[in-house]
């Protein structure tokens, strides 16, 4: 029983150095160029009926200065070897507006997705995994007022794709990792990687319309105690 | 009813099914053409519901479409079924009673066995009993002539092959699977037209022109241009079910250019412009390939029709109504080429692509009809020369019956 507790503070004062040590990786990612327009959504009556103005793609949400939202930011290579807990609290994803909220997120290798369908009508939830991937494909109904249909995927994958094929132009993107080392940039086209451990890493910004074949914008960094800075420039080919 | 006598109720319901069938074609262009084949997760059941009594108001968005294709599909299956039984008498009801009973036995056994594979089981145990139905209709009726009663039963076969295989598209996510369905079903469709051909008067009376003589060269270049369009129609289907979008969006050319670069920058760049609210796959170099084929296949087919239709006008000018039928092919294989142009103009909107679809299944359909009549004809003229020398040499009189394909 001594034993067991003495086991207990040794982790704990592992952890607590790592914490001591760990930092967040900030930045920014800004698009050189115009972006294609956006389309707007055809929506049936059904869908329409949700919305008081007509909703369009979310391909390129940027703001002035090129701010590019909507950026899937994380940690590449140099966690090699290491193994993270899986978090007890479920991801989310919702149905709202015939729309998925959000357009794009992250979870980690078997952490439970809750997919909800806010809508007061029916969706169904059509899971695509890249080709090779192995993660399987699911197609399940969602009635309205059902309740949350859970997932959890057991390989990682950058940008596995949620449709729903009533309404084709529902679709989201999520990111599975190993690890929680990731971030989405916000309107302002900021992110920030909470707690990375001390240590040199490859980060990536990888954007669904910008890297079409899901390989992103690598850079090298360090994070120190203080934690790390990086920026991407995405530029338009 | 003797054998070979027209019954012009059996031959109005071969055209029925033939019809249905265009629509069902039609329908199922529908459902690609707006990306919403998996818009009902689950078959042979619709949300759960016993397809036949899934609320109409739930048949939004795309499940409309596809519980559509599914409901007229499962029609076409029952005029299939009563077509069979019809062309093949009542010799037919113990064969059909065999199979519907190994269907229920087969739908019976993968619920046991393979219970994650439930949906074949309502499948088989389901168009079993319709099966066993069909073997349990009283109709006396003598079979129609052996060739027909094949054809029949191939039919039987493809629309129950086509039901498992556009259900097994849906619960096992392979698009291939979908390629398949997509090709078989113009197949199908040239299959009921050839039947409906068969049991019409006008084949009966096809006898009557054993003087013409349908040079090879006629057949050889109708045979040739039906092979092309249904390579065509195979390309399209691929096309179709890469879930790609429109992989080309000029015409004539392509990205501006004759033959578009096809390297990792140019693709991403294409890629990156592209914005559609579906939000189809990335474009590959494979998916321009593929539609440049299909360009280029189409300047071949339109080339090979239009010598085909000039050989028949030329050879064939004895029997005009045949030559007019050859004009109309050409001119639907035109229409064709047209409405592909318009389908890339349009950006693939759904309801273009989709007469494109059904004017490709009527292409093959007018030339098979046409390859038919001339094989018949053929057969008709070599048969009354084959009577002819036989009487010259004494052996057989005039009065003999040409022997006749179907």
């Amino acid at each position: 029983m001594k034993m067991k507790q003495q086991m207990l503070i040794v982790a704990a004062l592992v952890g607590a150095v790592q914490i001591a040590t760990a930092g967040d990786i900030t930045g920014k990612v800004t698009f050189k160029g115009a972006p294609a327009p956006e389309q707007e959504l055809p929506l049936d009556p059904g869908c329409g009926k949700l919305h008081s103005s007509k909703p369009k793609t979310r391909f390129y949400a940027m703001g002035a200065g090129g701010e590019l939202a909507d950026v899937f930011v994380y940690v590449k290579d140099g966690l090699t070897g290491k193994t993270f807990e899986v978090p007890a609290v479920a991801a989310e994803l919702d149905q709202k507006g015939c729309e998925y909220m959000p357009y794009i997120s992250g979870l980690q290798v078997k952490q439970k997705l809750s997919v909800k369908n806010s809508d007061p009508l029916m969706h169904n939830v059509h899971t695509q995994p890249a080709a090779g991937s192995a993660n399987k494909e699911s197609n399940k109904a969602q009635m309205a007022g059902a309740k949350a249909i859970d997932y959890s995927f057991d390989s990682p994958e950058v940008f596995l794709k949620f449709k729903c094929d009533v309404h084709p132009w529902m679709f989201a993107y999520v990111s599975v990792l190993e690890h929680p080392f990731y971030a989405v940039t916000g309107k302002d086209g900021t992110f920030t990687i909470k707690n990375v451990p001390a240590g040199k890493y490859t980060v990536e910004a990888v954007h669904r319309k910008t890297h079409p074949n899901g390989k992103g914008e690598p850079k090298e960094v360090t994070v120190g105690a203080d934690g790390a800075k990086v920026d991407f420039v995405i530029e338009k080919k | 009813m003797p054998r070979s006598d027209y019954n012009p109720w059996l031959h109005r319901f071969a055209v029925t099914t033939a019809l249905a069938t265009l629509g069902l074609i039609g329908i199922g262009g529908l459902v690609t053409s707006h990306g919403v084949g998996m818009a009902v997760p689950d078959w042979p059941t619709t949300y759960g519901y016993n397809m036949f009594f899934f609320p109409i108001s739930e048949w939004v968005g795309g499940i409309f479409y596809e519980h559509t294709h599914r409901l007229w599909a499962s029609m076409v299956g029952l005029l299939v079924v009563a077509l069979t039984r019809w062309l093949g008498g009542n010799k037919s009801r113990r064969t059909l009673a065999l199979v519907g009973v190994s269907e229920i036995l087969a739908g019976v056994c993968v619920f046991a066995l393979w219970p994650q594979l439930k949906g074949t089981g309502f499948f088989l145990t389901g168009i079993g009993g319709v099966v066993l139905l069909a073997a349990m209709v009283p109709a006396r009726s003598q079979p129609a002539s052996r060739t027909l009663v094949n054809l029949g039963w191939l039919a039987f076969v493809l629309v129950q092959l086509q039901g498992l295989m556009g259900g097994l598209r849906v619960v096992l996510f392979k698009d291939q699977i979908g390629i398949i369905h997509g090709m078989i079903a113009q197949l199908f469709l040239l299959l009921l037209c050839l039947i409906a051909l068969a049991t019409s008067q006008m084949w009966k009376r096809l006898e009557e022109w054993k003087d013409v003589r349908v040079p090879k060269v006629v057949r050889s270049g109708l045979s040739i241009a039906l092979v092309l369009i249904f390579l065509q129609l195979v390309v399209g289907a691929s096309m179709r079910h890469q879930h790609a979008g429109l992989a080309v969006p000029d015409f004539p050319l392509a990205y501006g250019k004759v033959w578009p670069p096809l390297d990792d920058v140019s693709l991403e760049r294409v890629n990156q412009q592209r914005v559609d609210s579906r939000d189809f796959k990335p474009i590959t170099a494979f998916h321009i390939v593929l539609h440049l084929a299909h360009r280029v296949g189409a300047l071949a087919t339109v080339a090979a029709v239009a010598v085909a239709v000039w050989r028949v006008r030329r050879e064939m000018n004895p029997i005009p109504w045949l030559a007019r039928l050859a004009m109309l092919w050409l001119c639907v294989i035109l229409c064709q080429a047209a409405l592909g142009a318009a389908t890339v103009w349009s950006n693939k909107a759904a309801d273009i692509t989709t007469i494109h679809v059904i004017a490709g299944a009527i292409s093959l359909v007018l030339g098979g009809i046409l390859l038919a009549v001339t094989h018949r004809l053929h057969l008709v003229h070599e048969s009354g020369v084959t009577l002819v020398q036989r009487s010259a040499h004494g052996k057989l009189s005039m009065s003999g019956q040409p022997a006749s394909a179907v």
